[in-house]
C-alpha cells in the first residue's frame, strides 16, 4: 500500500510560488462537500507583491518581438496539451463531467494556439497610416496598458481564466489574477504549466482567495493601468468602476460570455487593454521640387 | 586707418559664436493695429436653449452674461438650462434617434454632415470672430486653426457614415443611442466639431453642452445645424455650467458621456456613472513633455517650444509644458527661447499680428497667477516677457521658469497658461524616465536629428499622441486622447469612431 502525495496549492507571483504571506488558508470543496484542497487565502499584501512584479515585467515583456510573445503563448499551448490528462482529472474533481472536462481542457488550447497567432499581427489590423493635410507622416499603432488585474469567471475554472488572461498577455500587457474561488485547482495548475513555459516571471500572477474581500484591492490600486470583472454582480460591477476612477483605469466587464463558443475569443479582447499612440514627423518639402513622379 | 577700423568691427566673443541675431523689435520697427472687423458677425442680444430643432426659453427663466475677456464688456447672455431643460433635450434627441435618426439611410446621414461642414466653412468668418471675442485666443488662430480644423473635422467624419462596416473588421456595429457631450473653453467650436461628428456619422444623436464662459460659437452652430435643416432633436444644444453638465451625466436616458476637460472632473463623471451601463469618453488633462537633444536643429526646435507651449495662451491640454533640455545645450536654448518670447506680440485677440491673446477668464487667469506664486516659492527662478499689457482684460505675459525640479508642482500640475517649465537631462533612459514620471499621459515631443532616437523616444514615450521634431499639430484624420489620467478613448481618425459604437 503507498500513500498518496498530496499537492500544496500555492500562489504564482514574479515566477515562484510562494503560501500566503498571511499564512490563511480556505477549503476548496466539491458540490458534494468533499475537501479537495487546502488552498491560500490571499490577502491584500499578496495582490501588491503580485502588483510589483506585474510592473516590474511590463518592460521586457512588451518589449519583447511580437514574434516571440507568439512563440511562447504556442509553448504554453503545449505544456498544457502534455498535461491534459491531469487537467482534466482536476476538473472532474471539481463537478465538470467527463465530456465537459475534456471540452474545457481542448478548447483551452486551442484558445492558447488562436491567441498565438494573434500577438503579431493585430497590430496591423488596429494600425493606420493617417492621411493628414500637412506635411506630415503619421501613422497610429496600439501599444500595451501595462498591469492589468483581472478577476476571472467563477463557472469556467480553466477555460475562463485562458480565455481572459491570453489575450491581456499577447498584447503585450502583465497581469494579476484571482482565480475562480470556488474551483481555484485549475488556476494554480495552471501557474505550473506557465511556469515551464519560458514566460518571464511576474507576466502572469494568480492568487486564490475571496472576491469579495479583494476586489476592491484590484480596483483601487493606483499602479494598475486597466482591470477586467467576468461576472453580472451589478453592486460589484458599480464598485469597480467607481474605485477605477481613481487612476482612471480602464474597466471591461465580460459578463455576457460564453467562454466556449466562438465569441469567446476574438482579436477585440486583445484590443481593449491596449492603448493607441499617434506619432507625426515632418517631411522634408522643397518648395518647387516635385517629387519623384 | 586700418587699425581704428578694427577696432570699430563688432567685438566677437571669444567663447562661442552666436548665429542668431536678436532682432530688436521696439526699435528696429514696431507693428500698426491691424484689427479684424466686428461687422462680419452677428452676435444676439440673448440666445435660448436649441432643442428639438427649435430655440426655448428655459424653464428656470435664468440667463446668464458671456464677456469678452480682452474687454471685459458683456457680449450675449445665453440661458441657463436646469435639470427640467435637460430632460426636455435628452427626450427630444432620443426620440429623434427612435423615430428618424437611426432609421435614416447613412448615406443620408452622411450628406447632412457634410452639409454641416460646407455651412460651417461659409461663415467661417464670422464663426472666427466670435470665437475671438467671446474666447480671448488670436483671431489668426481662429481664422486659420479652429474654424478650418472644426469645418475640415465634420466633413472628414461625413464621409465615415456610410462605411462604418470597413472600420471594425470582421464585426456589425451599432450606434450607442443618446450621446450626452460636455466639452470645454479652450477650443470652443471645434470641440464642439470633435464630439457631434463622429457621434452624428456612427448614427447617435446628441445632447451638447458649451462651456460657460464661451457658449456662443456653439449656439451658432446650432443655428448652422437648423439652416441645414438636420431633423429636429438629432442635435441639442442646451448652455449652463456645471450644475447643467451634472443633469446631463446623471440623465438615465444618456447612453453615452464624452467629456473634454480637466482630469478632477473626469475622475468625478466616471464615479458618478459607475452604477450605470454609460459608456465613456474621457479627454483630459496633460502636463507634455517636449524634449530637446543636443543634436536637434536647435532654432527649430526652439520655434516648436513656444508653438508648444504659448499656442492659445497655453490654454492647451496637450501644451508642451515640461521643456527637457540636454544640458549641453540648455544654456543656448534657454537664450534663444528667452530672444524669442520677446518678439512675441501680447495684446488685443482682435489684431492679426497678436501672438498671445486675451487669458479665457478671470477665474484662469487668478489660477495662473497663483501657480506664478507656487512656482517661485519651490525655488524656481521665474522670468517673463517684458511686454507691456494692455490696461484693460484679462492677460498673461508669456513666463518661463528654469531651476525647476521634477518633484515642483509646477513640473507636475497642469497650469493651462503660457507658463513653460524648464528641467535639465543628460542621458536618453534619464530623460524618459522624467518624462514618464507623471500621472498623465496625454502628449509628449521629442527634437532630434537622429531617426533611430526618435523612435526610441516616441515608443517609450508614455503618452497618446507623440510629436517628433514638430508639435501642436492636429487632423481630423489623427486619433488624439491620452494614456494613463489623461483619460481614454480617441477623437478624430478612424479610431475616433470606435468610442461611439457597439461592436458586435
Amino acid at each position: 500500500m503507498r500513500l498518496e502525495v498530496l499537492k500544496t496549492y500555492k500562489l504564482y507571483i514574479g515566477g515562484q510560488y510562494p503560501r500566503t504571506e498571511s499564512g490563511r488558508y480556505y477549503i476548496a470543496r466539491n458540490k458534494a462537500g468533499a475537501q479537495l484542497a487546502n488552498v491560500c487565502l490571499g490577502s491584500r499584501k499578496d495582490f501588491r507583491n503580485a502588483q510589483v512584479a506585474a510592473r516590474g515585467a511590463v518592460a521586457g515583456w512588451s518589449g519583447r518581438a511580437a514574434f516571440n510573445r507568439g512563440q511562447i503563448l504556442y509553448r504554453i499551448a503545449e505544456m498544457l496539451e502534455s498535461r491534459r490528462a491531469q487537467f482534466i482529472d482536476e476538473l472532474l474533481l471539481q463537478d465538470l463531467s467527463q465530456a465537459a472536462a475534456e471540452a474545457e481542457v481542448n478548447t483551452s488550447i486551442d484558445r492558447l494556439i488562436y491567441y498565438a497567432g494573434w500577438c503579431d499581427k493585430f497590430q496591423q489590423l488596429f494600425s493606420a497610416v493617417n492621411p493628414v493635410a500637412g506635411s506630415f507622416f503619421n501613422f497610429s499603432v496600439p501599444e500595451p496598458t501595462g498591469v492589468v488585474s483581472i478577476i476571472a469567471p467563477q463557472n469556467s475554472p480553466l477555460l475562463g481564466l485562458v480565455s481572459v488572461i491570453a489575450p491581456v498577455i499577447a498584447g503585450g500587457n502583465t497581469c494579476i489574477v484571482l482565480a475562480s474561488e470556488q474551483k481555484p485547482l485549475s488556476a494554480i495548475t495552471f501557474a505550473e504549466v506557465l511556469g515551464t513555459s519560458d514566460l518571464p516571471g511576474g507576466v502572469v500572477n494568480i492568487l486564490t482567495g475571496s472576491v469579495k474581500e479583494l476586489v476592491s484591492w484590484f480596483s483601487d490600486h493606483m499602479d494598475v493601468n486597466a482591470t477586467i470583472y467576468c461576472e453580472n454582480d451589478s453592486s460589484v460591477q458599480s464598485s469597480i468602476r467607481e474605485k477605477s476612477a481613481l487612476n482612471l483605469k480602464r474597466v471591461f466587464f465580460y459578463d455576457k460570455k460564453d467562454w466556449n463558443s466562438e465569441e469567446g475569443q476574438s482579436p477585440y479582447f486583445i484590443l481593449d487593454t491596449q492603448e493607441i499612440k499617434t506619432t507625426w514627423h515632418p517631411i522634408e518639402n522643397i518648395a518647387g521640387a516635385g517629387g519623384g513622379y | 586707418m586700418a587699425v581704428t577700423r578694427k577696432k570699430a568691427a563688432p567685438k566677437k566673443s571669444s567663447t562661442k559664436k552666436s548665429n542668431t541675431v536678436k532682432l530688436k523689435f521696439d526699435t528696429g520697427w514696431s507693428y500698426d493695429p491691424a484689427p479684424e472687423s466686428r461687422s462680419a458677425a452677428t452676435i444676439k442680444p440673448q440666445y435660448d436653449l436649441f432643442i428639438n430643432g427649435q430655440w426655448q426659453k428655459p424653464s428656470g427663466k435664468k440667463y446668464f452674461a458671456t464677456t469678452n475677456p480682452a474687454t471685459e464688456e458683456k457680449l450675449s447672455e445665453v440661458a441657463d438650462a436646469n435639470a427640467a431643460d435637460v430632460n426636455k433635450a435628452v427626450s427630444a434627441a432620443r426620440t429623434a434617434y427612435d423615430k428618424v435618426w437611426s432609421k435614416m439611410p447613412a448615406r443620408e446621414r452622411a450628406k447632412y454632415i457634410f452639409r454641416i461642414s460646407r455651412m460651417v466653412q461659409e461663415k467661417a468668418r464670422e464663426l472666427a470672430v466670435i470665437e475671438t471675442l467671446d474666447g480671448g485666443k488670436p483671431i489668426r488662430e481662429s481664422r486659420d486653426f479652429d474654424v478650418p480644423t472644426a469645418a475640415n473635422h465634420f466633413f472628414y467624419y461625413a464621409g465615415w457614415a456610410d462605411k462604418l462596416e470597413y472600420a471594425f473588421p470582421n464585426r456589425q456595429v451599432a450606434p450607442l443611442g443618446v450621446a450626452g457631450q460636455i466639452i470645454p473653453w479652450n477650443f470652443p467650436l471645434l470641440m464642439a466639431a470633435w464630439k457631434i461628428a463622429p457621434a452624428l456619422a456612427t448614427g447617435n444623436t446628441v445632447v451638447l453642452k458649451p462651456a460657460e464662459t464661451t457658449p456662443l460659437t456653439a449656439l451658432k452652430l446650432a443655428e448652422i445645424i437648423q439652416e441645414a435643416d438636420l431633423p429636429p432633436g438629432v442635435v441639442n444644444i442646451i448652455t449652463g455650467a456645471g450644475a447643467t453638465g451634472a443633469a446631463i451625466v446623471s440623465h438615465p436616458d444618456v447612453n453615452k458621456i464624452a467629456f473634454t476637460g480637466s482630469t478632477d472632473v473626469g475622475k468625478l463623471i466616471q464615479r458618478s456613472i459607475a452604477g450605470t451601463n454609460k459608456k465613456a469618453t474621457l479627454e483630459l488633462g496633460g502636463k507634455a513633455a517636449n524634449i530637446i537633444f543636443e543634436d536637434a536643429p536647435l532654432d527649430q526646435a526652439v520655434e516648436g517650444v513656444i508653438n508648444g507651449i504659448y499656442f492659445n495662451q497655453g490654454h492647451v491640454c496637450c501644451a508642451g509644458s515640461r521643456l527637457y533640455v540636454q544640458e549641453s545645450v540648455a544654456k543656448t536654448v534657454i537664450r534663444k527661447l528667452k530672444d524669442r518670447i520677446e518678439t512675441l506680440i501680447v495684446g488685443d485677440p482682435m489684431d492679426k499680428n497678436t501672438d498671445i491673446g486675451a487669458i479665457n477668464s478671470k477665474q484662469q487667469l487668478e489660477t495662473i497667477h497663483r501657480y506664478l506664486d507656487i512656482g517661485r516659492r519651490e525655488g524656481a527662478e521665474m522670468w517673463e516677457s517684458s511686454c507691456p499689457l494692455p490696461r484693460k482684460g484679462y492677460f498673461c505675459r508669456p513666463t518661463l521658469f528654469t531651476n525647476v525640479a521634477q518633484s515642483n508642482r509646477i513640473a507636475q500640475e497642469e497650469i493651462f497658461g503660457p507658463v513653460l517649465s524648464i528641467l535639465t537631462f543628460r542621458t536618453d533612459d534619464e530623460v524618459i524616465e522624467k518624462a514618464n514620471n507623471s500621472p498623465f499621459g496625454l502628449s509628449a515631443g521629442v527634437w532630434t536629428d537622429k531617426g533611430s532616437k526618435i523612435f526610441n523616444l516616441t515608443r517609450r514615450m508614455r503618452a497618446g499622441v507623440v510629436w517628433a521634431n514638430t508639435f501642436n499639430k492636429f487632423d481630423p484624420s489623427s486619433p488624439f486622447g491620452g494614456y494613463k489620467e489623461s483619460g481614454f478613448g480617441r477623437e478624430g481618425g478612424l479610431h475616433g469612431l470606435m468610442p461611439y459604437v457597439d461592436i458586435k
